[in-house]
This record gives C-alpha cells, structure tokens and sequence, in this order.
C-alpha cells in the first residue's frame, strides 16, 4: 500500500547513538549497522565493514516518523506541492512514510486517478507515500466511490478530508462498504451548519476581534454521530486532526465501550491556542481552527494516555500569493512536514509536558498501527527506517531552507530547538543535512 | 478660547516621522484618546472661522480605498483632508481594477508608487489594514476593516459624548443591538474601557458573542439606566441567507427597537448610521432632540482632522493649526 522510488540498499553504520525504540524497549547508546539497507546488527563496537560510518555521537537515533495526514496538491496544484518535493519535505522532517488525502483536482475517487499518483510515487518517492482515496465521488457527499477497486489499486483508506460527510446516511453505508472493500475509514467531523464561514475558535479572540465563529461543537457533534454510527455497524473509524475536548471526551467513552475509534492531533493543536490568531497571519489559519486552552490540555492529556493514538501534521502546503491576503480570505491549511518534531521538541518535550518517547511513539508507531502499516522500528532484520535527532541543536526556522514547494508554515523566523540530523527511509539515506 | 500665538516653526510642513497608523483602538493609550480629542476641539473652533481651510498638510496625499459602500465615512474623511489642504484621491471598488480581480496586495502597491503620505481603507475583511501598512510606506488609517475595528467611529463617539455630556469618566452607555456583526462596537467597548466609561450589551442572544467579555444581556429595559443609548444598525449585509439570528426583523423590532416608550426623558441617543427607521430605532426617537446622529456626523469631520494630523505629526496640535489658520 506504501509506494517509494527504488533505490539500492545502503551500507550504513550509525556509531555511538542513543538508540531510543520505545516499543522495542531499547535506550541505551550502540551502534547500529545496516546491510544493504536492512538492519543487521544492534550492539556495542560494532565492525564498520568497510560501510559509510556517520557519528552519532550525541544524537538520538529512533524510528523514523508515519504521517498519516498530508496533502500533496497532485494531481491539480503542482505549484504547490508535488510527490517529490512533499516526500523530500518529509524526509527532511525524520519521515520514512506519509499518507497523502484525496482532495486534489480532481479528487481521487477513480482507480485510473490513483493508478497514476502510483506510477508518479514510484518514480519520485523520497520516501514512502501511501494515497488515502475519497469517500465520495467528487467528494460530493452523494454517491460513494468504487472502494473496493480503489482497495486493490492500493488505496490506504477513505477519506473526504477537507470537507465533512454532511449525510449520516451516506456515512453508514460508507461504514457497511469498507469493511467489504477492508480499508478503514478517516473522518473530517465537522457540522457545516455549526462552521459556516467560520475562520476562528468561537470564543474571546473571535468575540473580540470580530471574526465569525467556528465552535468545538461544530466538530464534537459530528464525533458523536460518527462514533454512533462505527458503535452500529461495529466498523472502526479514524478520527482526523481532533481540536476540542469535547471531542476528546467523547473519543474516550467510545473507547471505553469497546468501539474501534482512532483519532490524531496536529502539532499546532498541542502547541498553540486562538490566542496565537491576533496577529492576524494567514499562516495561522486552518481546519479545524486553534482552540483554547482547556482544549489543548486535553489534547495533550488524551496525546499522553493513548486515547490519541497519533500526531498528524495536516501538512497543507499553499501559494504564497494565496495566503498574502487578509485572514479572512485566505485558505485553511498550513505546512508541518518540515517543523512537526523540533516544534514539538522545543514545546512539549523540552518543557516536560509529555516525554520524548510519547512523542516518538505517537509520530512514528502509533500512525503505523491506526492504519495497519509495518512500524518503523530498530530491529535486526527490518528494513531500515530511522531517524537520527540531534536534540541540542538550536536553529531558526528559514522560509528559503523549505524542500516543500510551500512556505505557509506558521513558524517562519521562529527559534527551535531539536532537529532532524539524517533520515533514512526504505534502506537508504533520504535526507542528512 | 486660548491666545493664539503665531510661531514661525509651526508654520513648517511636519517632518519626517516614524510612521504612525490609526488601525485599532487597541494601539492607543488614554493619552492618545485625550490628545486626539483635544487636537479635535482645536480644529472645531478653527471651523468657526470664515475661511474654513488650513494649511496644515499642504503638499500632502491622502488616498481613501474603500472596498466597502459608505456615505458618511468616506465624505467625511475627503472633507477632511481637503479642509486640511491636503490632495485627496478616493477610489471605490466598483469600476476600478478591484473588479478584475485585482488582490488588496497588487493594488495597494499600486497607489503605494504614488507615495501617499496616508492611505484610509474600508475593506470587508480583517486585517486588511495591517496588509496594505506592510506593502507600502504609507500611515494607514483604518476606516472599517470587516467587524473587527472603526477607530475614528469610536473616537468621533466619545468627542461626541464629551461634548454633548461635558464629561466621560463614570458614564454609563448601553449598546443595543446587533453586536455579532458590528465593528462599532468593538472599537467603543475599548474607547470606553480607555477613558472610563461604564458599558454594557443589549439584544438578541445570537448577536451578542459568545465569549465576548463585557457585560451583557437581553433584556431591553436594561437600557434604562444608561447615560447614553447607542443603537446598532441591524446588518442584515453581513448576516448570511438562513443564518435565522432572529426571527424577523418585525420581531426584532418589537423585542429591541428603541422606542419613546422604552427611554427616560432626557437620555441622549446615539446611532452610526446608515438608520433603519422602524427596526432597530424608532423613527420618534431618531427625530427627537435627545437623538445625536447629525452631531456625530459633524463631530466626525473634525475627528478625522485630527487622526490624519496626529498620524502625520505625531504630536499635538496645540497652537500650531491656529497660528496656522490665522496666516491662511
């Protein structure tokens, strides 16, 4: 289901790293070697074998990161993003795997438009991608799309991310017909008659700055519904870039009864609050909107305990020129890819919020298991996937350094601290800077 | 009146200065309020005069960009920069390059190669100010940006309160309406915060915000202990199809439209403008004595004076207009 560009397997020594594999139950410093892009040794004064050495010293090495939410803009806006320039973004952001969603143009809803994004993976990939295909045809929200051909042509999931499915009908019959085709489905819960033109929180930012709302419950009622109907049909569900506690609350009592709810959070949800709207930058706009803080402590309390299984970076990479307009008219969406770990290095982890194995089982582990993909891990005899973090690095987030074809990073000129050293993905170097 | 001295120096064109905007009333301090209101009285009395025209930005550019319709806002700003001497150059977004899809960005740079000295912007979205004061050199003044701020709305009300009520500290105004959509509103809750006076928040439960803090309620006779009763146009412009924040407007009028019957004799009542007699004001109280509409339309003539004087000088006006006026 996860297509990358072939290239021949490296010879790779990583001496002297904190090999840290929470779900391995490994943090100890050693040196890992890889044959042929396959992990054949973990231990202490390992031979180099003539391979390439890189010096971990000082580093961490971990598995490397699963994106379960990216948008790569192709087929349609190639301007913004493309395979190649998305894949090299996530290199560069420790990912050895992400997953793109269907609202392109067209969307993806035909076996023939993902047959090609295939072929175009498999050409430029830097590192793995999967392709999630529509729901909907059009994503309309009115017929669903041909799943199970869009299963065997290597369609990861379903989604109509970016818009809701409006119709509860509609959802349940999507929920009947996934489980026939086996591929699970990921929802954008939003009620639209709740959002309407809504760019920000509905609370005292919106209230005082005079933007119209967007409430948590725009969103909430829709988890509701959607965990009712996955309750129904007994089918899992995924749950996308959750932003309200009372989402959060709900997620957990319909875990608590045993249905197979999944769920993910950006890495601006946990960091920022609508507060950070003020300012006005257009890079600070995107769905679901920043919330408060009662908000984002849940998302962190619900990140920690495993209720949220995943971080998302909901990378929506747009024109410049497109965002250069006032809040209101700009799109929502914002780029992730290439600042998720630092930013929540520098955030979460450095402050003592959640540990950095939480953080690293949530990029990496926990997107893998929600949609059933191979876990990245440092193990002997998997192929290698690994992500070499040089945890002390302080650097400033630079709109130029961006491989992604898009800068409307909500970070730019920012100062962080934690940054990607080298990925490996697939066996080979993807990115080492 | 004060003495009028004539000073040789105050006779000189302002100098060069660090640009200074008029975008929110959330930039200003209590000392800017007052000096701004002070530099407007001082411009008042200099309207007495015969001949009504100063001097003051001779040789300056002052473009109105109004993206938005306004009748009083914008004729009130060109007056006052033509009362100031200064050269105005007023473009509306129906029949310029705004209607082939120009971007505010592209055009904004446009008029910033003619090197305005003042650009005034109206524009349906927030934030509009803030990107035209980043792509040119020009000091911005905010003439309504989308429901967030109206700056010189909210500074030509207080002029307006001070004057009619001879003090601002310890009033009590009661803004009725609809609040959701107003920027008005917002731009007084904060005037009224910096300079003292008490306020509180009158209508329907949808169009007051949720989270907004200030007091507010739904009750209409709430309205009766206020100084001031300030009446909001209902927008039904901004307001979309089915978004049902009231039921009818014939409702809404029976519920909050302010009546004779629901003010005490003697409270004065204030209103934007454009009025919708009927809905949210009765066409007895627009027409009664008490009502202030026609005195804060000419209060906002020399208000604005004093907001392009101010965002050009950076400093009072004191004897400096007046010495200016005697020699015009």
């Amino acid at each position: 289901m996860l297509f990358i560009k072939e290239r021949p397997g490296e010879n790779v020594v990583v001496r002297g790293a904190r090999v840290l594999d929470p779900a391995e139950g490994i943090d100890a410093t050693l040196d890992v070697r890889i044959d042929g892009g396959t992990i054949a040794a973990i231990g202490e004064g390992l031979d180099t074998n003539e391979h390439r050495v890189v010096d971990g010293q000082g580093l961490v090495l971990t598995p490397a990161f699963v994106d379960p939410h990216v948008h790569l803009r192709t087929p349609g806006r190639e301007d913004e993003e493309t395979i190649a320039s998305g894949t090299a973004a996530a290199a560069a952001g420790g990912y050895c795997a992400i997953l793109a969603m269907p609202n392109t143009d067209p969307v993806v809803d035909s076996a023939a438009t993902l047959g090609a994004l295939v072929e175009t993976a498999r050409r430029e990939a830097q590192v793995a991608v999967g392709f999630l295909a529509a729901i909907s045809r059009g994503q309309r929200g009115e017929e669903l799309t041909e799943m199970a051909e869009l299963a065997d042509a290597g369609a990861v999931a379903f989604s109509d991310d970016g818009v809701p499915v409006a119709s509860a009908g509609l959802m349940r019959r999507a929920l009947q017909y996934s489980s026939f085709a086996g591929r699970k489905l990921a929802l954008h819960c939003e009620e639209r008659s709740l959002s309407r033109d809504g760019h920000v929180h509905e609370g005292t930012v919106a209230a005082e700055l005079g933007f119209t709302g967007y409430p948590s419950v725009a969103e909430s009622v829709m988890v509701e519904r959607d965990l009712a109907l996955a309750a129904y049909e007994g089918q899992p569900i995924h749950l996308l870039h959750l932003s309200s506690a009372e989402s959060v609350t709900a997620l957990r009592r319909a875990r608590a009864a045993g249905i197979a709810a999944t769920a993910e959070v950006t890495p601006h949800h946990l960091v920022l609050t609508d507060e950070a709207v003020r300012s006005l930058d257009a890079n600070l706009k995107m769905n679901p909107p920043l919330r408060s803080e009662d908000d984002r402590a849940a998302l962190i309390e619900a990140l920690r305990d495993g209720s949220i299984e995943c971080i998302a970076t909901d990378h929506a990479p747009h024109a410049l020129h497109e965002k250069d307009v006032p809040f209101e008219a700009a799109p929502f969406g914002v780029t992730g890819l290439e600042t998720a770990f630092a930013v929540l290095y520098t955030h979460i982890v450095k402050p003592g919020v959640l540990p950095l194995e939480t953080v690293i089982e949530r990029m990496s582990a926990g997107a893998a298991r929600v949609y059933g993909l191979e876990r990245p891990r440092v193990a002997v005899g998997t192929r290698a996937n690994l992500a070499l973090l040089d945890l002390d690095a302080e650097w400033e987030v630079d709109a130029q350094a961006f491989r992604s074809r898009s800068r409307n990073s909500w970070l730019l000129g920012a100062q962080l601290t934690g940054q990607v050293a080298m990925t490996i993905a697939g066996g080979a170097v993807a990115f080492e800077r | 009146m004060n003495t009028i001295r004539l000073v040789r120096d105050d006779l000189r064109p302002p100098g060069p200065a660090p640009r200074r905007h008029l975008i929110s009333i959330a930039d200003l301090t209590r000392d800017d309020v007052q000096r701004l209101l002070g530099t407007a009285r001082t411009f008042e009395s200099a309207l007495d005069r015969e001949v009504k025209k100063l001097p003051t930005l001779k040789g300056r550019l002052v473009v109105n960009l109004f993206y938005e319709s306004s009748t009083r806002t914008s004729s009130s700003f060109e007056l006052a920069a033509k009362r100031l001497s200064a050269d105005t150059l007023t473009l509306k977004s129906a029949g310029s390059s705004v209607d082939k899809g120009e971007s505010l960005k592209d055009t904004a740079l446009t008029l910033g190669a003619y090197d305005p000295d003042v650009i005034v912007i109206r524009h349906p979205q927030i934030g509009a100010p803030q990107l035209v004061a980043r792509v040119t050199e020009a000091h911005i003044v905010n003439a309504g940006d989308g429901k967030n701020q109206h700056p010189t709305q909210a500074l030509l009300d207080v002029y307006t309160i001070q004057q009619q009520l001879g003090r601002l500290e310890g009033l009590h105004v009661a803004i009725v309406g609809d609040v959701l959509h107003s920027r008005v509103a917002r731009s007084l809750l904060q005037v009224f915060e910096l300079v003292g006076v008490h306020c509180k928040l009158v209508g329907p439960p949808a169009l007051l915000p949720r989270g907004m803090k200030a007091e507010m309620t739904t009750d209409i006779d709430a309205i009766r202990d206020a100084d001031v009763v300030y009446v909001l146009r209902m927008q039904q412009e901004r307001m979309q199809a089915g978004a049902n924040y009231v039921p009818s407007l014939r409702e809404y009028a029976e519920r909050w439209g302010v009546t004779p019957e629901r003010l005490r004799p003697g409270q004065k009542v204030m209103h934007p403008g454009p009025m919708n007699r009927g809905v949210e004001i009765d066409p007895r109280v627009a027409d009664s004595v008490d009502a202030l509409v026609e005195t804060q339309v000419r209060s906002g003539l020399v208000v604005r004076m004093a907001v392009l004087y101010d965002v050009l000088t950076g400093g009072p006006v004191g004897v400096r207009a007046l010495a200016a006026a005697e020699v015009a």
